[in-house]
């Protein structure tokens, strides 16, 4: 009852102040009547009784607010009060609080966005049953280049997927998926397109727990070669294609011109690997049993579902025993010696966790930049107010009334500023999540509760940062002696410009390392877009397209094709050559195959086999990509089906390899390579390209494209006379009018292929950039602040000393010394943290070193720079003073 | 004759409350009625009187209404409540302990 009672009391106190302030008045009136009239009674007169009682009372004023004290709520009476001061003195000054106001905005807003986006990609759990027992396993090979991480997280082998599932007991299941991809169209084959797809065993939604919106999953008997063909779509595709009709579950649809029957529809939550996914197939269905008994063709995924009282290490060390018996089994092969695992969430983010978590530092750097500059600000206003303080301090105000009053001045700034930064966040994080092509997740990224409350911390903690130490400083003992100075002050508070200048050195260092951080990235990006790929990339057009199996089904069919459509491109006007292959440099890996040298003794039983990339390529490749030829000879059109076992290798592999020998008319043997039935005569040495313009170097073999390979995908290359992009509508017209049932994808130019590898980096370095820049810029903001400030403390001294003399250019050359003196400390300080952490962001950098000399120095001319600029200005006005003037200002 | 601010703290508390036990009073009468029984030894000052009552009040052990006084004016009459009489019983208790402890020490010095 009690606590009802207390509620009671308490609503009565919100809600009928004014009610209860006039009783308590009435109340303590009440008392001094009482008071007066004993007094008459023991013979005073009534004026005399009046005195003495008051007398005895004190102050009627201090014992209200006694009592008032007591009540609930006093505290938010109080904060409302000095609410209503602070904002009435912000009103007093619109250009600091406007300014002060949108620095929060910025920062915080920034802080927000970025927060916002790392909480739905990096910490959100994904959308699956019990996420936290999901974990991927890889293949870990031990030897080759072990720093690699492709190799340390090696994908996985169909029959050493199998194997695993079926030999260990660590796993409640295990599941399998690869990538895919298919031409698709329509019921009728109607409106062919290129799409992304996957493979993903019979028991792949299970094990993550999803469920279709509508149908069902795959069976356990479609998940076989040979089996009827199914296909799960993507919400996203079942929207775009099918307008979101229920009755497509049954219908068919065409996959590289099979038909296919639709089973089900996945959830809109569902974007496993990634959105790009269009629709999922069994992961067996479209392949032969001899494929799924390979142990050394990687591709796959596995992801494995923890059984619930068995850990992690004793589910893996099963999976590594069985693993390392594969290896034992097939040393002739790649088959690696060890299994690893890393939770699911890992492995989705894994790529984007450093550049994520380096921008949330960034803009937590900015905004403790922004934080350090409006208390800057408010150090100023202090300043202007040391009387105002030093009165009420006088007048009884406590320390903690003054502080606290001060605080609710930051508080007011940075709710304002934080409110509006969280409207901007709306907007920046759903520009962010657009813009920003390789974020994993976007689905899940969203402004939430926990978003929100997470920006009040954010604002709170700013507003005690910008207002606690000015508010300090500012009811020191010592500030009180501001009643004591004459109205003409000369110098001004040593103490508080030593903060000022503190907290400046502190912000130039912050920005430096910012600086520093997005040059580098800046020009690491720069590396990528200038990378040497070691093939021409101006006016070059590449197209891809694949042959499906069904049509083309015989070698000379594909051959026929390829090569009618190079003939008929060879004579368009402004072509100046043609050439197809399977990836063109900087398209990426592709895949690699192991090989051995029949020639060379063999290699050791556990030793690493020798490997390679491999490309197919025409006779028209290499010099269509102008890659050069430094031995032998180019493949000739008369390297054709069952006469075209020739291969030509990069120079790295004839350096790797064949130390001092001529690999001319030696043999390779690619046991993964057309059933390894034929060893390849090497017929030329070609010079190196990279397969991605931020990767190393990789050695390279292409095989002849007229073998006629089935079901492969081609790129074309077209180098014409100028600008390429005007060939892709007549070149795609070419094409349509030999196969009009042929989708084709991806039609870029060489240089928008190499953009895509730097776009990445870009993206992080063009984020980076400008927040250093924003805090370059209050860095510069708050330096003129500074110097502004110190020009108007000493405006008097600096009169005295023009009149008895100075030289306006020791003046500016004594202002300016003072305003760079913290800038250069700052600068001193900024580069020595720089080379501390740049270190942490080496992973990003391409071909750039962490200490990049350049960098550096420009970093620092752009500092100096900036920091003149901002101190140059006050600097002038202080040796333009009239020394006259200056001595008679207050 | 000691100052009445010397009044051992918490113990105001206690005098209100067991002033209050009686009947409902007015600040004023409470003061007074302190003063009467302690023979003038214990002078409550407003400075304390009302914080305190007002404490208590929002405590919930005291509860107020208003009504006529004695001289027909209005005043604010304080009451126990229910928890305040628990309070009362456990605040004597105390009071009881610790000036007995306070006797013992000091008639055996």
């Amino acid at each position: 009852m009690r606590w009802l009672h207390k509620l009671l009391m308490q609503l009565r106190m919100l809600f009928r102040r004014n009610e209860e302030s006039a009783r308590l008045n009435d109340e303590l009136q009440f008392h001094l009547e009482q008071q007066i009239a004993e007094n008459m009674a023991t013979g005073m007169h009534e004026e005399e009784a009046r005195h003495a009682a008051m007398r005895s009372f004190g102050s009627p004023a201090v014992l209200r607010d006694q009592t008032r004290n007591t009540w609930s709520w006093n505290w938010l009476e109080s904060l409302f009060r000095d609410a209503r001061i602070s904002a009435r003195t912000l009103r007093r000054a619109p250009g600091f609080a406007v300014m002060a106001v949108v620095v929060m905005a910025l920062c915080l807003g920034a802080a927000t966005s970025l927060f916002t986006i790392a909480r739905g990609v990096l910490l959100k759990s994904l959308p699956f049953r019990d996420p936290d027992k999901l974990v991927m396993v890889y293949e870990h090979f031990h030897g080759y280049d072990s720093n690699r991480e492709a190799f340390n997280y090696n994908v996985v082998s169909p029959a050493d997927y199998y194997d695993w599932r079926t030999q260990t007991h660590g796993f409640e299941d295990m599941a399998a998926w690869r990538w895919d991809k298919f031409n698709f169209s329509g019921e009728h084959a109607e409106l062919p397109e290129v799409i992304t797809a996957a493979a993903g065993t019979w028991n792949f939604f299970s094990v993550l727990g999803v469920n279709p919106v509508l149908g069902r999953i795959f069976y356990e008997s479609e998940d076989h070669p040979g089996a009827n063909r199914v296909v799960m779509l993507t919400w996203g595709l079942f929207q775009r294609r099918f307008g979101g009709d229920p009755s497509v579950i049954g219908k068919q649809i065409h996959l590289d011109a099979n038909p296919y029957t639709v089973i089900g529809v996945l959830p809109q939550s569902f974007a496993y690997p990634d959105a790009t996914v269009q629709v999922w197939v069994p992961y067996a269905s479209g392949v032969t049993a001899e494929y799924l008994s390979y142990h050394d063709h990687h591709q796959s995924h596995v992801v494995a579902r923890l059984k619930p009282n068995v850990s992690l290490q004793n589910a893996i060390s099963q999976v590594e025993a069985v693993q390392h018996r594969l290896h034992m089994e097939n040393l002739d092969k790649p088959v690696a010696e060890d299994a690893v695992s890393r939770p699911l969430l890992d492995d989705v983010v894994h790529d984007i966790k450093t550049p994520l978590v380096i921008l949330l530092c960034a803009v937590g750097c900015m905004l403790f930049i922004g934080c350090l500059n409006v208390a800057n600000l408010l150090i100023a206003r202090a300043a202007t107010r040391q009387k105002e303080i030093a009165i009420r301090g006088a007048l009884g105000a406590g320390r903690v009334t003054l502080i606290r009053q001060q605080m609710v001045e930051s508080l007011l700034i940075c709710f304002a500023g934080g409110a509006l930064g969280v409207l901007l966040s709306f907007v920046a994080t759903k520009w962010l999540t657009s813009a920003w092509k390789d974020l994993p997740r976007t689905e899940a990224i969203h402004v939430d509760m926990s978003v929100l409350a997470f920006s009040f911390v954010l604002i709170c903690l700013s507003a005690l940062l910008a207002g606690l130490l000015p508010a300090l400083l500012s009811t020191q003992k010592s500030a009180f002696v501001a009643l004591h100075d004459s109205s003409r002050s000369v110098g001004g508070s040593l103490a508080r410009t030593t903060l000022r200048r503190t907290l400046l050195t502190i912000e130039i260092a912050v920005t430096v390392v910012l600086l520093i951080a997005a040059g580098l990235l800046l020009k690491s990006f720069a590396r990528i877009h200038d990378a040497d790929l070691g093939a021409t990339t101006t006016n070059v057009l590449t197209l891809h397209y694949d042959l499906p199996k069904r049509q083309y089904d015989q070698p000379e069919k594909v051959v026929a094709f390829n090569e009618t459509l190079l003939e008929s491109l060879r004579h368009m006007p402004g072509v100046r050559a043609v050439g197809v292959g399977s990836v063109v440099p900087g398209a990426g890996y592709g895949g690699d195959d192991v090989f051995t040298i029949p020639e060379h003794p063999p290699v050791q039983p556990g030793q690493d086999l020798p490997d390679a990339i491999y490309r197919m390529a025409d006779p028209g490749y290499f010099t269509a990509l102008q890659i050069p030829l430094l031995r032998g000879r180019f493949f000739t059109d008369h390297d054709r089906l069952n006469q075209s076992n020739y291969v030509i290798i990069s120079r790295q592999l004839a350096n790797q390899y064949f130390t001092n020998e001529n690999p001319i008319g030696w043999h390779l043997h690619v046991p993964a390579w057309n059933s390894g039935l034929v060893d390849y005569e090497i017929i030329g040495v070609v010079g190196d390209t990279l397969y991605q313009a931020d990767k190393p170097l990789k050695a390279t073999m292409y095989f002849p494209v007229f073998a006629g390979y089935l079901d492969r995908d081609y790129t074309l290359i077209v180098r014409t006379a100028f600008d390429p992009l005007k060939f892709s509508l007549p070149v795609q017209k070419e094409i349509a009018s030999l196969d009009p049932t042929l989708p084709m994808s991806e039609v870029l130019t060489m240089q928008q292929i190499i953009g895509e590898s730097a776009e990445n980096t870009s993206f992080s370095a063009t984020i980076l950039l400008s927040f250093a820049l924003l805090s370059l810029l209050l860095a510069a903001v708050g330096l003129y602040g500074v110097l502004s400030y110190l020009v108007t403390q000493r405006t008097t001294e600096i009169g005295i000393r023009l009149a008895l003399g100075a030289q306006r250019e020791q003046v500016v050359r004594l202002m300016l010394g003072d305003g760079l003196r913290p800038a250069l400390f700052g600068l001193v300080f900024g580069l020595l943290a720089s080379i501390a952490l740049t270190r942490l962001i080496q992973s990003m950098l391409f071909r750039t070193s962490p200490f990049d000399l350049w960098v550096f120095a420009l970093v620092a001319a752009i500092l100096l720079f900036v920091a003149a600029v901002a101190c140059a200005l006050p600097a002038r006005r202080a040796s333009r003073l009239d020394p006259m003037q200056a001595l008679r200002t207050e | 004759m000691g100052k009445p601010s010397d009044l051992v703290q918490g113990t105001l508390d206690l005098l209100i409350l067991k002033t209050l036990s009686l009947e409902a009073k007015h600040g004023w009468a409470i003061a007074k009625r302190i003063q009467q029984v302690s023979g003038d030894v214990l002078q409550v000052q407003q400075g304390s009187l009302y914080p305190a009552l007002h404490r208590l009040e929002q405590q919930g052990w005291i509860t107020a209404k208003w009504a006529e006084s004695e001289t027909g004016r209005q005043a604010k009459f304080y009451s126990l409540t229910e928890a305040g009489r628990k309070q009362l019983e456990s605040e004597t208790a105390n009071w009881n302990r610790l000036s007995e402890a306070i006797n013992i020490i000091v008639q055996e010095a």
